[in-house]
């Protein structure tokens, strides 16, 4: 490692990388640097000032060490190791300064400001800021712009740092905010009044290091002091974003991002953001049995004795299907019930995709997401990641930033990036030219693999794969598909296999025609289609009130964590299909969750790497004949695909919102 | 003071043809490319022991700027930029080389784009300048049409290409790297340095920002040598300079003399005295807005060049001398130039977005008086916070003409303060 420079941070001898900057030297070296400006994921703007160090034997001025590279530091007349020092009096007196400026306009209303407790200007004010205001002149009031239904704005508390402005650009690809004016009256404002409509604006909230932006559903809510904090997973696409879901006793109060380099950085889509509202309205909290043609509230005891009494008239003709958001263990569970049923119509691919049983890199594929970092070429088969996911989406645009060259196949989608647009149908599985550059990433999604040639079509996509040594990723909708595809929650017969059973167990699946003539158990957490078609409902427990394994789209398995308690009667998923294989006569061979997952993982060991993406061997499925008509999208609102979703008040007024604007543009 | 036969601008009040043939009958494009042919690095040589300054304000020697610019292109292009926004108040030396005697900038911008190995020059001229953009043009015009620019300008064997992009007014576009951020059709804000221009400018490519009246004195300089300009003026404070005299002077104006000269020879020789005698003086402004004014007393003894300037602790600036008698409100004067750097903030950096408008406040009340006296030493910490904590100059610019005030005339601001507050009515309250 000769390429490393020595560099002195406040008198104690560093060697880092020359392209790093002053501030991420100094976090190396355990220095904390404030900041407004600076983000790591965001270009450097440099304007907040806060981040000043002083370069020893440097101009008699300090410098931005967000922005100053260690290569830049020069050494010292007898070729000492250039010095940078962070605790001068130099240093202090420019914090303070700075501090003081940022303080002479703001509000100061902290007390009334949702930011309150987790507002970097209060934090840095308290560490590096002084205790008295000399300000006596008039404060600043700026007018707020209206930015639609999720983000608040107060921009009378905007300090200029332009993250907001950096994110919604760079990031979400929407040049939807900036900053006009001059001066002390420049203000970061919308275009001509025009709200946000960029899928990941949440963002911007996490990145205000004020009061300006928050979140608007939680306003005035809670405070982050009071709220639980748990470590959990998102289930409303197949990202399976990291997420931190807050709590206040059992109620959810807002979701947050993590951080996770290999998944979704730390960014959030919306959907995943704001839909705890959904999780509070239309919830399935009691047992309904269905008397006369009507759904009518039962107890635990007689539900579960009217699903005996169908099970024992039905005997091996039985089947389940699992929805989108069931984790890996209620699958497992569910599978076990089937198998001591004498039944193996178990399936998960409810949208009929035409995923390759047993064949992991054909349902998982061979590429991680962090893989698109690296790639200079990618190809979009049959799916529109903006919608489908688009943290996702955005990983794309940061490769299209960096170079890559981005191919679509399928209907035309705005990717807020330029693509080249190779064909509406697959033709282009006719030709043979190999995609430009060299790491290669084909990405197929499932408006491809639900046609009646999907498998086909995955065929070609991996031949083609193989034939230019490119990187699989297949980009799923659904949360629990690879998990349930992973333990074999699939059968030969695809959906096909519920028609002509006599009872049919549904865990949580609304989006497809359940076969008439069954007695149809649904086990889940809202009231939405599939309990409208129930003979019997059992409620079961939401994403945040269960913990349960979740195994993304790349094929990661991630744990997610119960946050709170599920409402009135409901339960874990889980253990309602234990006590309902007790009642059937076929009791499951364990009681509790621990117990389960043992048994899961003795069948399947790569699920208890949590976190882990397992190499998956690749076995090419064959290319058979395709379809000539062109690849239809699927047309499903994704902030509505569902039933939390549809349940959220939040996301129905974006859906309607993005209606609107979308029947505007066809107006025109 | 300078002869008229060591004069660069022999056309500074237009009273001469400013057409190509007039400029070339007093000499200019005379030899232009056999100047060029002593290549490139003869030429900055010549520049460097010319010690030519920059002549827009900083004082960065010019030659050395030069040669800076990578000596091979790695492929991209080189720029050359002139700053011709000239928009610091006080300052307007550059209008009259531009609308009256243009060819010296343009020839010089043949010879110093030869300099840097760039084919194509920019001139970013100031929004206001309507009438010295259409001279210019005029100029640059004749010059396409003679074959000095274009394909193997002036015969020299080097393409060159010239355009003159109109500015819209702002004041923060004189700074280089707001200037070229505009020029690429952005916003004009500062950029972060390093990069310098000379690596990363224009478009991402190696360009070097100079004044117009840098750019303008050079082929005068490669003709009649080094030596002779070098032998103008102070050691390290060389050559002839551009002032433009304004202010409290019978006879305002802008006039070409050697560096060095005497405040008082140049205000009573070329402006007809300060108003009233030289007795009469309250300060002068030597540099444009942006330096620390000097009181009357040590006017008498201060010679116009950078270093005598700048340890006075003002500076030579764009030498634009503003010279205010006995009759000026200076505490209102300095407000004025406060409200100005607060309209002309790019918001960019939080010292001076914030700074820029608390201080024209603070000067508002001192102005009238209502303010307590410790605000002065207050104001004048809020002018040490902002200083050197932004990203350009322009907060230094702020900042200075304040400390300038407060260090010289305390006691004026004192005695306003007292005046309000013992409700004796001073003279100029009762305006």
């Amino acid at each position: 490692m000769s390429d490393l420079r020595t560099i002195i941070i406040d008198g104690q001898e560093v060697d880092c990388d020359p392209a790093l900057t002053l501030i991420q030297a100094c976090e190396q070296a355990g220095v904390e640097i404030p900041r407004f400006c600076y983000h790591e994921r965001l270009s450097i703007a440099g304007n907040c000032r806060m981040c000043l160090v002083e370069i020893a034997g440097g101009p008699p001025k300090p410098a931005a060490s967000c922005h100053m590279q260690v290569r830049d530091l020069r050494p010292g007349p007898d070729g000492q190791p250039p010095e940078v020092k962070t605790n001068s009096p130099m240093v202090k007196h420019a914090r303070e300064g700075v501090m003081e400026f940022l303080l002479i306009n703001h509000p100061l209303d902290c007390p009334i400001c949702d930011q309150g407790g987790e507002c970097d200007l209060q934090d840095q004010a308290m560490a590096y800021g002084v205790d008295f205001s000399r300000f006596r002149e008039a404060k600043r009031a700026v007018v707020d712009p209206e930015l639609g239904p999720l983000v608040a704005t107060q921009m009378t508390r905007c300090i200029s740092c332009t993250r907001c402005v950096r994110f919604i650009t760079e990031v979400a690809g929407m040049a939807e905010l900036g900053q006009t004016g001059r001066g002390e009256d420049s203000e970061i404002t919308n275009y001509l009044g025009r709200m946000l409509e960029s899928e990941m604006q949440g963002n911007i909230v996490d990145l205000c290091p004020v009061g300006a932006l928050t979140n608007k559903p939680y306003a005035f809510t809670a405070r982050p002091w009071e709220l639980k904090k748990t470590q959990s997973i998102d289930v409303m696409d197949a990202l399976g974003s990291n997420i931190r879901v807050d709590t206040r006793g059992r109620e959810v109060m807002r979701v947050l991002p993590r951080n996770h380099d290999g998944v979704n950085e730390e960014w959030l889509a919306d959907r995943s953001r704001y839909v705890w509202d959904g999780l509070r309205r239309q919830r399935l909290d009691k047992p309904y049995i269905r008397r006369d043609g009507k759904l009518t509230p039962a107890t635990w005891g007689e539900a579960f004795e009217a699903i005996a009494g169908a099970a024992k008239s039905a005997g091996e003709n039985v089947a389940a299907v699992a929805g989108d958001h069931a984790s890996v263990e209620a699958m497992w569970a569910l599978k076990g019930l089937m198998a001591a049923l004498g039944s193996d119509r178990v399936e998960c691919r409810t949208d009929g995709a035409k995923l390759p049983i047993g064949n992991r890199s054909g349902y998982a594929g061979t590429a991680r997401i962090e893989d698109l970092d690296e790639a200079d070429a990618i190809l979009v088969v049959g799916c529109n990641p903006r919608q489908d996911a688009p943290v996702l989406n955005s990983r794309i645009r940061k490769a299209w930033l960096n170079g890559a060259v981005v191919g679509t196949l399928g209907a035309p989608v705005d990717l807020t990036f330029e693509t080249m647009h190779l064909g509406d149908d697959l033709s282009y599985f006719e030709g043979s030219q190999p995609p430009p550059g060299e790491n290669r990433i084909m990405l197929v999604g499932q408006d491809a693999l639900t046609r009646a040639d999907g498998l086909s079509v995955l065929g070609h996509v991996m031949a083609r794969a193989e034939a230019h040594d490119a990187k699989l990723l297949v980009l799923h909708r659904a949360a629990s598909r690879v998990g349930g595809m992973d333990i074999g929650f699939a059968h030969d017969d695809g959906m096909a296999c519920l028609d002509g059973a006599s009872l049919i167990v549904n865990l949580g699946a609304d989006e497809f025609d359940m076969p008439d003539g069954a007695f149809v158990v649904y086990q889940g957490s809202h009231g939405d289609r599939g309990a409208h078609r129930a003979d019997v409902i059992l409620p079961g427990a939401a994403y945040t009130e269960q913990s349960g394994i979740f195994v993304n789209t790349e094929g990661r398995p991630q744990m997610a964590n119960r946050a709170g308690f599920p409402p009135g009667d409901a339960r874990e998923d889980w253990a309602i299909l234990r006590a309902l294989s007790a009642v059937v006569g076929t009791a499951l061979p364990y009681d509790t969750m621990a117990a389960l997952r043992k048994d899961l993982f003795a069948a399947h060991p790569h699920l208890a790497a949590i976190d882990q993406v397992p190499e998956n061997e690749w076995q090419p499925v064959a290319a058979g004949a395709l379809d000539k008509s062109p690849i239809v999208a699927s047309g499903v609102d994704h902030y509505l695909a569902n039933p939390i979703l549809r349940a959220s008040e939040v996301m129905g007024e974006v859906s309607r919102l993005a209606a609107s604007r979308q029947q505007a543009m066809a107006a025109e | 003071m300078l002869d008229d036969k060591d004069r660069i601008f022999s056309n500074l009040y237009g009273m001469f043809d400013r057409s190509l043939k007039g400029a070339m009958a007093r000499g200019h494009w005379d030899g232009t490319a056999g100047i060029i042919a002593r290549g490139r690095d003869a030429i900055i040589e010549e520049m460097k022991s010319s010690g030519l300054r920059g002549r827009g304000g900083a004082g960065f020697p010019t030659g050395l700027k030069w040669s800076f610019m990578p000596k091979e292109s790695d492929g991209r292009p080189h720029y050359l930029v002139v700053n011709a926004d000239e928009s610091e108040p006080g300052t307007c030396k550059d209008r009259e080389i531009m609308r009256h005697d243009p060819h010296t900038l343009i020839e010089g911008c043949l010879i110093a784009s030869f300099a840097m190995s760039a084919n194509a020059c920019y001139i970013y001229l100031r929004g206001e300048y309507i009438r010295e953009r259409e001279a210019l043009q005029i100029a640059i015009d004749e010059c396409y049409d003679a074959g000095l620019l274009g394909k193997n300008a002036a015969r020299s064997g080097w393409d060159f290409d010239l355009y003159l992009h109109h500015g819209a007014g702002a004041y923060i576009c004189g700074e280089e790297t707001a200037l070229l951020e505009s020029l690429e059709g952005k916003k004009g804000m500062p950029r972060l340095k390093p990069p310098f221009p000379a690596g990363v400018g224009l478009y991402g490519c190696p360009t070097t920002v100079n004044n117009v009246e840098s750019i303008a004195v050079a082929p005068t300089i490669l003709r009649r040598g080094a030596e002779w300009f070098a032998g103008i003026g102070r050691a390290n404070n060389t050559g002839t300079k551009l002032f433009a005299v304004s202010g409290h002077v019978n006879n305002p104006c802008v006039v070409e003399d050697a560096m060095s000269i005497s405040m008082q020879e140049l205000i009573d020789r070329h402006c007809g005295g300060v108003r009233g005698g030289w007795k009469n003086l309250k300060a002068v402004i030597p540099g444009g807005a942006s330096v620390r004014c000097i009181p009357a007393p040590l006017c008498d003894e201060c010679i116009m060049d950078f270093d005598h300037l700048s340890g006075l602790k003002s500076g030579l600036g764009t030498a634009a001398v503003i010279v205010m008698d006995q009759s000026t409100d200076v505490i209102k004067a300095i407000w004025r130039l406060s409200k100005f750097y607060k309209h002309e903030s790019c918001g960019q950096c939080t010292p001076c977005r914030e700074g820029t408008g608390w201080m024209m406040r603070v000067m508002d009340r001192l102005v009238k008086g209502e303010a307590e006296v410790e605000e002065i030493d207050m104001l004048y910490e809020v002018t040490k916070q902002v200083e050197g904590h932004t990203i350009c100059a322009l907060g230094d610019a702020a900042a200075w003409p304040i400390q300038g005030l407060i260090t010289h005339f305390r006691d004026e601001i004192e005695d306003r303060i007292k005046a309000r507050r013992a409700g004796r009515v001073s003279a100029v309250a009762a305006e």
